[in-house]
């Protein structure tokens, strides 16, 4: 157990502060008729890192999808760094371009080498210089420890280097937020771990992170809030010490008894 | 039966081996691809029967062919001189005659040097556009190319051809000019209507003023008295050029969002491939002339090039719709995800993914393209595979001659259909990064 108690240190000195990153406030959504986020209220302080779970089905992506809208909420209103989320395009690129987003697939561009995945958004919408976006990119394939992949195609990776690449792709545009929408759920289990570790890694330096995941020794090692969704809503919301020991909602306990079970 | 459960573990790994000599070599692959059963057998000894009695029967009258001669009787009877009575050859020597005539229809034959410079200058064009290990500052002659072109084919004052490029930098300097004025949608508005009005009102005024002022010009050539390969080529090529940026637009128009957008790239797709290309091509040569001003001289070549064009583009369009539609919506959302804008996403990201797997269809479309050239015979132009060679054996000379004429212009076309199609297996495989 010295690696949990390691990081349960590290945890405490990881820094949350008062600002606000994200406020969500009073939000709703429906695909058609079907009300698929009901009523989400949900304050996001920079540093925090929350991790999002919930059965499938439960609005748990489409939430963290909302925040850097690839999908539009119909009430209610999304705060990204100050920034409101509405039709302005202009107010849309700018918070994508500060909130970083890592997929359950990935989705690497597969017809660019792994350095013109991470320098293209770089080049092209923060204008960085070819050089400057290729020490950068450089800077963070060594973060994730693939340096030696760069001039390779994302078809030759695998799945857990991919996965890294596309984190390292997120972080060349300096975000201030990282959305992570199941980003082990299509590994293999030898390759969830390196993954986890970039994240914690991560989680280390202070990122605000919103991670959608269902491992719950993730959550355990690096979350300062675990938030329970069910049929759209936010059903519980606690530390994750109280929130696995001691769940409140009959239908936390059974989610939890389910993926715990085994 | 205690044996099978017996526990073992392996101490050192087997080193691969070769394999047995069977499983290599030509017994290997004849036994696997000729001889596999009896209905492979029997198809294998058919297939080479068929090749054989085919070959067995073309070959020797081509090669009993005749380069040399001044008619098709003199032909007949240096064959028959040769070979003996009622032997028949092919009598290649009617293209050794006619080839002016083959690739130049009734182009002034003091000015063959234009359409000759004009076509290598064009290779000069298309290289850096085919073959990207060439100096990408080529790539701005190809853009220059299609009025030098146009101005070498056409001659006349060489202020038309500028003037008609110079509306480029008209669109460019209005989209400039509105950009910081009144946002990006309206620049880009501007960036088409400018270069539309400068075309429509200005440029023609202006090059004339021009032309008065510095009279450079080359003798001017009608273009009824373009044929043969010159007009295959320039409506093939100019089509294919024109075709592929617009089916790239419209298939973007049919995915808008944008309802009006989206009806008008569908009616127009669906308008132009639900109608054959003659009839477009009839459209373009009558029809046309009735909705036009009385006295508009209004190019042919330039009327059967445009329905070309469109007929195309509408093709290209379905295609690229499909490699658009292959693509995983995840590639969407990554570029939205990074920031990335409409337009840009669509040309670093999807576009370049949607046209490498629409390459089969595309250069399908362009091979069928260039083929089609052959109809603007039915609107009165020379093509290289009816209109010529009816005028060659309107001819006493030639009088009879059948199989030649077509065997050599469809020798030509295919050359240049297979070229394209090797072409487009070679980007293929050079744009796959897949391999593992």
């Amino acid at each position: 157990m010295s690696e949990a108690i390691a990081r349960e240190i590290a945890r405490s000195h990881m820094q949350v502060s008062d600002e606000i990153a994200i406020q969500i406030t009073q939000m709703n959504k429906w695909y058609g008729t079907f009300h698929v986020l009901r009523d989400i209220n949900m304050t996001v302080n920079r540093g925090e890192r929350i991790v999002i779970c919930g059965p499938s089905g439960s609005g748990k992506s489409t939430l963290i999808r909302c925040i850097n809208r690839l999908e539009e909420h119909q009430q209610g209103q999304i705060i990204v760094d100050g920034t409101e989320l509405t039709s302005d395009l202009k107010n849309i690129d700018k918070v994508r371009s500060e909130v970083g987003m890592v997929f359950q697939h990935f989705n690497l561009f597969p017809h660019l080498t792994i350095l013109e995945n991470l320098t293209l958004a770089p080049i092209w919408v923060r204008k960085t210089p070819k050089k400057e976006a290729d020490e950068v990119a450089m800077h963070y394939l060594g973060k994730v420890k693939i340096p030696e992949q760069a001039h390779k195609y994302p078809g030759q990776l695998s799945g857990g280097q991919q996965q890294r690449v596309a984190i390292a792709r997120s972080l060349c545009m300096k975000p201030r937020i990282m959305l992570f929408d199941e980003p082990t759920s299509a590994l293999d289990p030898e390759m969830i771990k390196e993954v986890l570790d970039t994240m914690i890694e991560l989680a280390e330096e202070g990122m605000t992170m919103l991670c959608v995941t269902h491992e719950m020794g993730f959550a355990q090692a690096v979350a300062n809030r675990v938030i329970f969704m069910d049929q759209g809503q936010i059903v519980e919301q606690n530390e994750p010490k109280e929130f696995f020991n001691n769940p409140q909602s009959d239908r936390t306990k059974l989610f939890l008894s389910q993926i715990l079970g085994h | 039966m205690k044996a099978t459960s017996d526990p073992f573990v392996r101490r050192e790994m087997l080193a691969p081996a070769a394999p047995p000599i069977t499983e290599a070599g030509a017994v290997k692959w004849m036994r696997e691809n000729l001889f596999s059963s009896p209905l492979n057998v029997i198809l294998t000894v058919l297939g080479i029967g068929a090749v054989v009695y085919l070959v067995s029967h073309i070959a020797p009258w081509m090669l009993r062919g005749v380069w040399n001669a001044g008619s098709l009787s003199e032909c007949r009877q240096i064959i028959e001189a040769r070979y003996g009575e009622g032997v028949t050859g092919a009598c290649w020597a009617l293209i050794r005659e006619r080839w002016p005539q083959y690739l130049f229809g009734f182009y002034p034959s003091e000015l063959y040097w234009r359409p000759v410079l004009a076509f290598v200058l064009m290779l000069v064009a298309i290289a850096p556009v085919l073959f990207d290990a060439l100096p990408r500052k080529m790539l701005w002659f190809a853009l220059v190319y299609p009025a030098l072109g146009f101005w070498l084919l056409w001659g006349g004052s060489v202020w038309v051809p500028v003037m008609a490029l110079a509306g480029f930098g008209v669109g460019y300097v209005a989209a400039k000019v509105v950009q910081p004025l009144a946002g990006t949608i309206l620049a880009s508005i501007a960036a088409v209507l400018a270069p539309v009005l400068w075309w429509l009102f200005a440029a023609g005024p202006v090059a004339a003023a021009l032309e008065s002022l510095i009279p450079i010009a080359l003798q001017e050539v009608r273009s009824r008295e373009f044929g043969g390969f010159i007009l295959a080529f320039t409506i093939g090529f100019t089509g294919i050029a024109f075709s592929l940026p617009l089916g790239v637009l419209l298939a973007l128009g049919r995915q808008s969002d944008m309802f009006i957008v989206n009806k008008l790239s569908v009616g127009f797709i669906e308008f132009i491939r639900g109608v054959p290309l003659i009839t477009l091509l009839f459209t373009a040569s009558l029809l046309l002339n009735y909705f036009l001003p009385p006295g508009t001289d209004f190019d042919i070549i330039l009327r059967v090039i445009i329905m070309v064009v469109l007929f195309a583009a509408a093709y290209i369009a379905e295609v690229v719709r499909g490699g658009l539609a292959a693509l995983p919506r995840g590639q969407y959302e990554a570029a939205d995800a990074l920031g990335l804008d409409y337009f840009k996403a669509q040309r670093l990201i999807i576009m370049p993914q949607a046209l490498k797997i629409s390459i089969p269809g595309i250069v399908s479309t362009f091979i069928g393209l260039f083929k089609d050239t052959t109809l603007v015979v039915f609107v009165g132009l020379l093509d290289p595979l009816k209109g010529i060679t009816d005028a060659v054996r309107a001819s006493t000379d030639w009088k009879g001659v059948y199989w030649e004429p077509y065997i050599f212009v469809g020798a030509i076309f295919f050359i240049i259909c297979f070229s394209m199609s090797r072409y487009s297996m070679y980007l293929e495989n050079k744009l796959k990064t897949d391999h593992r």
